[in-house]
């Protein structure tokens, strides 16, 4: 059946801020500002009580911008192997360091600007095995640029308990005096406050969003959520991102309600689990045109910046409904200790990509339970070698789906190294199993 | 006068080492305890010591398969493989239990997959060790951590364990540390009697068989090398430091120690299945765990667990590493690195850096699960060769 379709009206709104969001860190220093980098995982709302002219620069969303512009990637990516990196290490940081080793940085539009800016510091988390290494090595190729990475590896959400919290505050508390010592600027907790709670309406209304794409037809594919969710991982605690996500709410709802979709044929739905190979994100493009199939989402998009209520609290089943914010929970936040230990609340117990590093049972009910939720006809796996923590449970959890009745298709590439990735090869992939399920092509 | 290699201590050592399997089925039938296997050097092995339990470090064969390809990815280190590869092929099960304390994502992997797929366990505990142990912090948590292991273990075991069950524990680990330590120091001699090969048979034994028997045969090794009843018999020749993860294969101390033209011997081993694993002992003041968590937070850390934080900016590790190159005077350093293994790919660019700076030479081997022996034995030969041309002219 042909449904209606729209451009987004925010769409514009969106792209110019992730735009402008590359000038701003790029122009910092002219107008007196302070500049930081770290992961996307970053406890974002943290150095915003420095001021208001502090900008980030997120690693993560940097290198998958930087693979998406082939050319620049390939140069990164050589210069960064010249001086020992090894190919199977995480695509975006191999990206973000060949562009600090090249000395040139990238623009949202593919523009590049030389020298590289260097961050007034480094300020990351560690969960993965790379996060707090690659700034490290980034701050050694940046000729020392001070750098502190907070450990959150306490463990799943629905285990979490007052000394774990306790543990990533402190950390927090010492990284606000490491701060104040390494800018000369003293700290300023209602800035800090104001943040924390810009950080969880950011992200529980990106979950609400992308609960509402559970409608039939669907409002949204995922290539366009690609624009959309990145905002919760480059500044989340940014007022402007709230507004922005308030908008986008609003639209979404709209359209479900006047039945707009996102693809005029919609016939078949999927969700995905890894970051794409953004190099190649004509699969989708692929699938939409040849097969009328929509990917509604997936764990990545989602769960990446979103907030969701996750495991329940015996760790049997995961719960696809947006996390409470703060005055939802009836949590008071009115000084420095309240502010940091939110935010280390938030993200360790609702951060649904936090929680399925730590077992392949939560990888495999929180996959299970979208599939289920968003009413879709099969899940097509990436099987990412860019980045080892996304294609952590991978396999065992298709083994699991497969088991379920699930149809699954795998297909296997790299989110940012585009020398790891055979167009023809995916494309028969899909092909195959599409006519295992018996769709025909749109003609 | 007798070689080590005669010495009926070091063939109990390798018996053990090749024998593994046996010894812990035949110590179940002995004691009637339970046995558990576990992932990793920062899992604190006394725990399930004072238990009654019997730790068993979880290892590969080193032998070809393919039947973990559909559960772990092929990007994956060929340790993870090799290990569940032991699993699913029935080696062990004898276990009743499997742990592990939070280290690397490949590591995880292969242990969520064999405490899922295997069918004789029992018992699982996935113990979230803290990565930051260059945060002051991480003792306090790792202490909170290491109560709730305890309160499982306790469940499980149905045996309560006590202030001086967990001091036995401590006494006799710290004893194996000691005596390791003990053999490492005396490879720092002009004419090391140990070699890397007897030194990995040592530690890794130590890490599959009940402590207080390791400490016997340990104490009575050592005593003999002491006590000049040992002679050489051969040559040292390039004195070399191995950095790695977990080197216990065989052929590859083989090769470069008895296999080339040119002399060498390892006089250091800074790798999990070497110093990492017992350098720094538990300073039991009182409070057990608290003893034990700064023990396994601030000993020398993995790779996957060293990064700058704040106003430390180094890596403890590096440091380290430097105290050995000079101690133990070695002149040339071999860097083993697993295959995929991020953790150690992580430090390599920088830690050439540093060993550069030092004047030390290295060569960087990609390890898998087999080894292409002659490649090898090429590119040592030939680092020990360029030493040797520089000598010349200098
Ligand atoms: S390996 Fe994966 S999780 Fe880690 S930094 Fe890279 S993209 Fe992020
Ligand atoms: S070799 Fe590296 S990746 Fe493999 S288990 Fe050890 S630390 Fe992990």
């Amino acid at each position: 059946m042909e449904v209606k379709v729209r451009p987004f009206d925010c769409w514009n709104d969106f792209k110019n801020y992730r735009m402008n969001y590359y000038k701003e860190y790029l122009e910092a220093k002219d107008k007196g500002g302070i500049r930081w980098a770290g992961s996307a995982w970053s406890f974002d709302p943290v150095p915003q009580g420095l001021g208001e002219d502090v900008y980030p620069l997120t690693g993560e969303p940097y290198g998958a911008t930087a693979a998406f512009f082939k050319d620049f990637s390939m140069r990164a990516l050589e210069t960064i192997e010249r001086k020992g990196a090894a190919r199977d290490l995480c695509g975006y940081m191999r990206n973000y360091w060949g562009s600090v080793a090249m000395d040139r940085y990238l623009l949202a539009d593919g523009s590049e600007i030389e020298p590289f800016p260097k961050p007034d510091f480094n300020f990351t988390i560690h969960i993965c095995c790379s996060h707090a290494k690659w700034y490290h090595y980034a701050a050694e190729l940046e000729g020392g640029v001070p750098t502190y990475a907070v450990d959150i590896s306490v463990g799943p959400g629905y285990t979490l308990d007052d000394k774990k919290i306790e543990y990533v505050v402190r950390q927090l508390e010492d990284a606000i005096t490491w701060m104040e010592k390494v800018t000369g600027r003293e700290y300023d907790d209602e800035l800090l406050i104001k943040a924390v709670e810009n950080e969880a309406k950011s992200m529980t209304l990106w979950a609400k969003i992308c609960k509402l794409n559970q409608a039939k037809p669907a409002p949204m594919e995922e290539k366009s959520m690609f624009s959309f969710y990145v905002l919760t991982l480059i500044r989340r605690s940014d007022e402007r991102v709230v507004k922005l996500y308030e908008q986008l709410y609003r639209e979404v709802e709209n359209r479900v309600k006047k039945g707009i979709g996102a693809l005029t044929y919609e016939q078949f739905r999927f969700v995905t689990d890894n970051p794409p190979p953004w190099p190649f994100l004509k699969v989708y493009r692929y699938l939409e045109q040849n097969y009328g199939a929509v990917s509604v989402g997936s764990i990545y998009t989602f769960g990446l910046g979103a907030a969701w209520l996750g495991m329940d609290e015996k760790g049997e089943n995961w719960i696809w409904e947006p996390a409470p914010t703060p005055e939802e929970a009836g949590f008071e936040i009115h000084d420095r200790r309240s502010a940091l230990w939110w935010t280390a609340l938030f993200n360790l117990k609702y951060r649904a990509s936090w929680q399925h590093e730590y077992s392949h049972w939560v990888r495999k009910q929180e996959t299970y339970q979208m599939v289920k939720d968003w009413h879709t006809d099969a899940i097509i796996m990436h099987l990412n070698r860019g980045c080892e923590l996304w294609n952590m449970s991978t396999l065992e959890v298709r083994d699991y789906l497969v088991n379920k009745g699930i149809p699954v298709a795998t297909y296997e590439g790299n989110m940012a190294d585009p020398r790891e990735f055979d167009e023809a090869r995916t494309f028969n992939v899909i092909d195959s199993f599409m006519q295992s399920l018996g769709i025909e092509k749109l003609t | 006068m007798v070689t080590v290699d005669e010495l009926p201590e070091m063939k109990k050592f390798i018996e053990w080492f090749e024998n593994r399997h046996e010894y812990a089925k035949k110590w179940k039938e002995k004691t009637g305890g339970k046995v558990v296997g576990y992932y990793c050097t920062y899992m604190p092995e006394e725990i399930m010591y004072a238990a009654g339990i019997l730790p068993v470090r979880i290892l590969g064969s080193h032998e070809p398969e393919s039947i973990t390809r559909p559960y772990l990815h092929d990007m994956y280190c060929p340790f993870c493989h090799d290990t569940l590869a032991q699993a699913l092929q029935g080696r062990y099960d004898y276990l009743e239990g499997v742990t592990i304390a939070q280290s690397c994502l490949h590591m995880r992997q292969s242990y969520f997959s064999f405490a899922d797929r295997v069918e004789n366990i029992e018992w699982s505990y996935y113990l979230p060790f803290p990565h930051g142990v260059n945060n002051p912090h991480a003792g306090d948590f790792a202490r909170h951590e290491f109560e709730k292991f305890k309160k499982a273990v306790e469940e499980w075991t149905g045996k309560e364990i006590t202030d001086s069950d967990l001091d036995n524990a401590i006494e006799v680990y710290n004893r194996n540390r000691e005596l390791l330590t003990k053999m490492f120091e005396l490879r720092k001699a002009d004419e090391p009697l140990i070699t890397g090969l007897h030194a990995m048979y040592i530690v890794v034994s130590s890490q599959l068989v009940d402590k207080a028997e390791h400490n016997q045969v340990l104490e009575s090794f050592l005593e003999k090398i002491e006590n000049g009843q040992v002679e050489n018999d051969r040559e040292i020749g390039t004195r070399l430091m191995l950095i790695g993860s977990e080197d216990y294969d065989e052929e590859l101390f083989k090769l470069i120690e008895y296999g080339m033209s040119y002399p060498a011997t390892f006089v250091f081993e800074e790798n999990c299945t070497g110093s990492r694993y017992f350098w720094g002992l538990v300073e039991n003041n009182g409070d057990r765990l608290m003893a034990l968590a700064k023990r396994y937070v601030y000993r020398v850390p993995c790779p996957a667990k060293d990064w700058a934080r704040g106003d430390f900016f180094g890596r403890r590790r590096f440091q380290f590493i430097e105290d050995v190159i000079r101690d133990w005077n070695i002149e040339a350093v071999i860097i083993a690195q697993m295959k995929f293994c991020d953790p150690h790919e992580l430090d390599i660019p920088s830690l050439r850096e540093m060993l550069d700076k030092m004047g030390v030479r290295h060569l960087h081997l990609e390890l898998d699960l087999t080894q292409p022996v002659g490649q090898f034995r090429t590119r040592v030969e030939a680092m020990i060769e360029a030493m040797g041309e520089e000598d010349l002219f200098i």
